[in-house]
């Protein structure tokens, strides 16, 4: 799938469908999983992947937020409004993670053993 | 007089002064900031001592529906400090002067501010140090300062300490001045008398608001701990983008609006981001800050002033 036809499915989703369901979706559809950014808040706050998925974050505040793993495993650029970071998580683990410019945003990725 | 009554009188002459504006005028006299009025009325009331002023959370190159012109209004706050008769000692800059620390937001900010023609002295909000290294940041503002950004000066026997608390911050935390910078605050204040007036600047607000939105510092008690024998310490903040205040005994905290977009009242919108308001009211609340320190007085007086209304 096109990164253009990727936006068009997350920004149509965006439109009424609940967050889980936008979740279960993009997996779906999309190799990966995806973590929304809407008013200073990680939706799903905790989801659950298998190794060698990729996650997505996308930030729809009108305010940059960063992905910044708390063991500096990983960290996004700010991410200013729609843009979006991946990473993929090849060890199972559990990965705590937050928001380096608004540290009260937090959230969690655990990752179990590959398929 | 005693202290318990010299306190309430100075919340009662604080509490007057908690109406919106562009700015604030800072007025110190003798050591404990007050608020004057608007800025006209503050100008007439002839201040002899250290005025200075205070802008905010500037947001160079914002242009979400809040305001989509961050740079429109940072030029009329400026515009209308230089129309101020008596020209300010200087401006300090509590932060967040750019969105996204581009090197061509801190050039508009730079050009903007300059024509104002007065020294500032800034610190960094969370929005200007999201670049690598800190670097663009430290290029324009960070000579001569130790650590993160943080360093003293002395104007008209006043000591004015601008400090960070936006940098290397801990997931689920607030804002963070961490050891070193507590330490060297400490070794700053040390032998300065206890009647000094001290100013502390800062981006995030150094009392707790509203933690729920991160709006505090997580070790803010320990750096006023370190400031309990100064006679007048005053605290100011942007961060926040609005106008609130505090007196606890000897220190008193404000915040100053911002020229670039309001932010919601604590816990009265799903979150803390920009707030959009019509377009008639944007100006009101929108605004910079000035303060004036009297000598031989013991009150600063700080005047929010909107850039309308």
């Amino acid at each position: 799938m096109t990164r253009k036809m990727t936006i068009t499915l997350v920004r149509s989703m965006l439109a009424g469908m609940v967050v889980a369901a936008l979740a279960v979706a993009a997996s779906a559809e999309v190799p990966g999983f995806g973590v929304t950014i809407d008013n200073f808040t990680f939706a799903p706050q905790q989801i659950t992947v298998k190794a060698g998925d990729t996650v997505t974050w996308t930030n729809h505040d009108d305010i940059p937020h960063t992905v910044t793993s708390q063991t500096a495993i990983f960290k996004s650029k700010a991410l200013d409004t729609d843009d979006k970071f991946s990473f993929t998580f090849a060890t199972p683990g559990k990965y705590d993670y937050f928001c380096s410019l608004h540290p009260r945003m937090t959230g969690t990725i655990v990752v179990e053993a590959g398929k | 007089m005693t202290d318990h009554n010299d306190g309430v009188s100075r919340r009662k002459v604080l509490e007057c002064m908690t109406w919106a504006g562009t700015g604030v005028l800072w007025t110190i006299s003798g050591g404990v900031p007050h608020s004057l009025g608007l800025v006209d009325e503050a100008m007439a009331a002839d201040a002899k001592g250290l005025t200075f002023l205070q802008i905010s959370d500037s947001h160079m190159g914002f242009d979400k529906p809040a305001n989509p012109n961050a740079k429109g209004t940072l030029e009329e706050a400026i515009g209308r400090i230089k129309a101020i008769p008596t020209k300010p000692s200087f401006m300090i800059h509590t932060g967040d002067i750019t969105h996204l620390s581009k090197e061509s937001e801190f050039d508009d900010a730079e050009k903007i501010i300059s024509e104002a023609k007065l020294d500032v002295h800034y610190v960094p909000g969370e929005h200007d140090i999201i670049d690598p290294e800190i670097k663009l940041y430290k290029e324009r503002y960070g000579r001569g300062t130790k650590g993160s950004g943080y360093y003293s000066f002395d104007a008209n026997g006043v000591h004015f300490m601008g400090l960070v608390n936006v940098a290397n911050l801990k997931g689920g935390g607030m804002g963070s001045l961490g050891d070193e910078q507590l330490a060297w605050i400490e070794a700053d204040l040390k032998s300065r008398s206890a009647s000094t007036p001290i100013v502390v600047f800062a981006h995030i607000p150094l009392w707790s608001i509203y933690p729920a939105w991160g709006w505090g510092t997580d070790d803010s008690e320990r750096a006023l701990g370190t400031m309990k024998r100064f006679g007048s310490v005053t605290v100011l903040n942007g961060h926040i983008h609005q106008v609130m205040q505090k007196v606890e005994g000897n220190v008193t905290f404000h915040t100053a609006r911002s020229t670039a977009f309001p932010q919601p009242a604590p816990g009265t919108a799903p979150s803390a981001g920009p707030m959009k308001v019509p377009e008639d009211k944007l100006r009101t609340m929108l605004g910079t800050a000035s303060v004036t320190f009297k000598q031989g007085e013991q009150r600063l007086a700080i005047i929010d002033t909107p850039l309308q209304g």
